[in-house]
């Protein structure tokens, strides 16, 4: 049987393929500044699926050879005694590690402005940020110096930088990729995740990264199934019939770019026109997913990052006594973000506050939980929405720390439900690529791949690249 | 409720992190700015919802996994082990590690 055209287009992209795209990208002013470190050596295994293909990894996964540092200064030069098993399993399925790609400092930010090594650009307008947190991974597949990388997420972070840098991007149910080795900002959030430069290939990446280990006790002992069979689009003329498709009305409010939406409803009746059925659905605790995801986020970060003290990992401040030496380590590490939400983190789970704040939005994270488990258990089998409020925008543009946490506000209840999704481009506004999220039922991701992939080639049949 | 400066000093110093007083007034600001927007969750009705309903949506696994292969025969780095402790000479007492703390005092 011969390989799917997808998968010839994949391995005809070469590690030298990728080493002159990347040297027409990667550097100058105006350069995408998509990678921290590289490994100009690695040419990966001569056999497995992923043999000699060249993939980019998170700097917040822990790989040998080269440093982790979650683009943050308290990490400069850390090199991890360990690799993390997602990585592991890409270099045992014969694939080229090339690089650790650019984020925000430790996974906060929504533009990769936060990073303590320089912003990076969007390959698609140089004025314009890639989204974040993962935007070195995103640039690194919308640049076409990888066709596969692998991304992190806690409210959006592989998502988000797909939406704006037209590729697709992965967030698996949680538990069903390895957290091991993933620096941890916070735990009952993130997840690892996979950009690819068109659904199959990203199938093909969480295929292989995904299934249990041993060494993340929150890894679920559930078998994988065939993620790349499942993005073969039936030549039917209906392939989607019988699968229904829920949109939910809190995801389309009024305030929505009109143009936004209307790419989206143009995705929606390519999705009846492929045999499925759209059923408007209600989750109406959405509007409360931002507070409450920023209350739990940082309060697992102020936790979680209480590591970074300048005794076992990276940088040492210099000072008299050794409580002195906590506070220059960490304030000279972290930068602005990462320190205003340890302080948010500390405060929402410090006494008196405690209940009020952390407490209470643990209950409302049950309740959305809840709510997606209801509209999936009334017949719905995906759902459809934006990815992201607006496309890309430019450096510098937002400015206000609570706007900037807005850009989170369709991707952030995914996490909080521990639900797969995913974003895949669905049209442009201004020349700018507009995602479409779709998501899933836990371990739904079969089904999910297969509406996205039945997505793609229907567009790409209309004439959308 | 409102972050104060104090309340940001407190915090900083719980969380170990130096701040400067020209970055109070600012993160005061920031942090007043993000915490209105979670007044929202005030309002929500959680009589009916469960305390331990995240955690049984993620169970853990058992805490029982087999033990780790040792890499070398344990006679040849402890020679005595007793109920899966390796077993070890005395070193010293409490007591005469204080002693021997004051003496170098």
């Amino acid at each position: 049987m011969s390989s799917p055209a997808w998968f010839e287009r994949l391995r005809a992209h070469t590690v030298d393929d990728a080493w002159r795209t990347y040297d027409a990208v990667q550097a100058g002013p105006e350069g995408l500044n998509a990678f921290l470190a590289v490994d100009r050596s690695a040419r990966g295994a001569d056999t497995g699926r992923l043999a000699g293909i060249p993939v980019a990894v998170k700097d917040n996964l822990a790989t040998l050879g080269l440093p982790t540092t979650c683009a943050s200064r308290v990490l400069a030069g850390y090199m991890s005694p360990f690799e993390a098993t997602a990585v592991r399993r890409l270099r045992e399925a014969g694939a080229a590690v090339i690089g650790k790609t650019n984020m925000d400092e430790f996974a906060m930010g929504s533009s990769n402005e936060n990073s303590a090594f320089g912003p990076v650009r969007n390959p698609l307008d140089r004025e314009r940020v890639p989204g974040g947190s993962s935007g070195g991974s995103a640039a690194a597949v919308a640049s076409g110096v990888v066709r596969i990388a692998l991304g992190s997420e806690t409210g959006g972070s592989v998502r988000q930088p797909a939406s704006f840098c037209g590729i697709v991007g992965i967030k698996p149910t949680y538990g069903r990729v390895s957290r091991y080795g993933l620096v941890a900002y916070a735990s009952s959030l993130d997840n690892v995740g996979v950009f690819g430069a068109s659904v199959a290939e990203a199938a093909l990446g969480l295929e292989i990264i995904a299934g249990h280990d041993r060494f993340d006790a929150t890894s679920a002992a559930v078998t994988v199934p065939d993620l790349t069979v499942a993005t073969t689009v039936s030549t039917e003329a209906r392939p989607l019939a019988g699968l229904v498709v829920g949109r939910p009305v809190e995801y389309f409010p009024a305030s929505l770019d009109a143009r936004i939406a209307e790419q989206c409803e143009r995705a929606l009746q390519l999705l009846r026109d492929l045999g499925a059925e759209v059923r408007d659905v209600s989750l109406p605790s959405t509007e409360l997913a931002i507070p409450v995801y920023y209350i739990i986020a940082p309060a697992e970060a102020s936790s979680n990052l209480a590591r970074y003290d300048g005794v076992r990992f990276g940088v040492r401040a210099a000072a008299d006594d050794l409580g002195s030496m906590y506070e220059r380590t960490r304030s000279g590490g972290f930068g602005d973000e990462v320190t205003r939400r340890i302080l948010l983190g500390t405060y929402v789970l410090s006494a008196g506050y405690y209940d009020a704040y952390y407490r209470r939005a643990q209950a409302v994270r049950t309740l959305i939980t809840q709510e997606f488990a209801q509209v999936f258990a009334s017949g719905v089998h995906v759902l459809f929405t934006p990815t992201a409020p607006t496309t890309a925008f430019r450096l510098g543009e937002v400015s206000d720390p609570y706007e900037m946490y807005l850009s989170d506000i369709f991707t952030v209840t995914a996490n909080l439900a521990g639900v797969p999704a995913m974003s895949q481009p669905i049209g442009t506004v201004d020349g700018l690529p507009v995602g479409g999220q779709l998501m899933a039922p836990h371990f739904g991701e079969a089904t999910m791949l297969r509406v996205a992939a039945a997505l793609e080639h229907a567009q790409r049949a209309g004439g959308m690249s | 409720m409102s972050v104060t400066p104090d309340d940001v000093r407190h915090v900083a110093r719980l969380a170990r992190v130096g701040l400067t007083e020209a970055r109070i007034p600012s993160l005061v600001s920031e942090l007043n700015g993000i915490l209105a927007h979670m007044d929202v969750l005030q309002q929500v009705d959680i009589s009916g919802v469960a305390e331990d309903a995240a955690a049984a949506a993620a169970p853990l696994r058992d805490d029982a996994l087999p033990s780790d292969a040792l890499q070398r025969a344990r006679e040849t780095f402890a020679p005595a082990s007793r109920d899966g402790f390796f077993l070890v000479p005395r070193l010293a007492t409490h007591g005469a590690l204080g002693a021997s703390a004051s003496e170098e005092a």
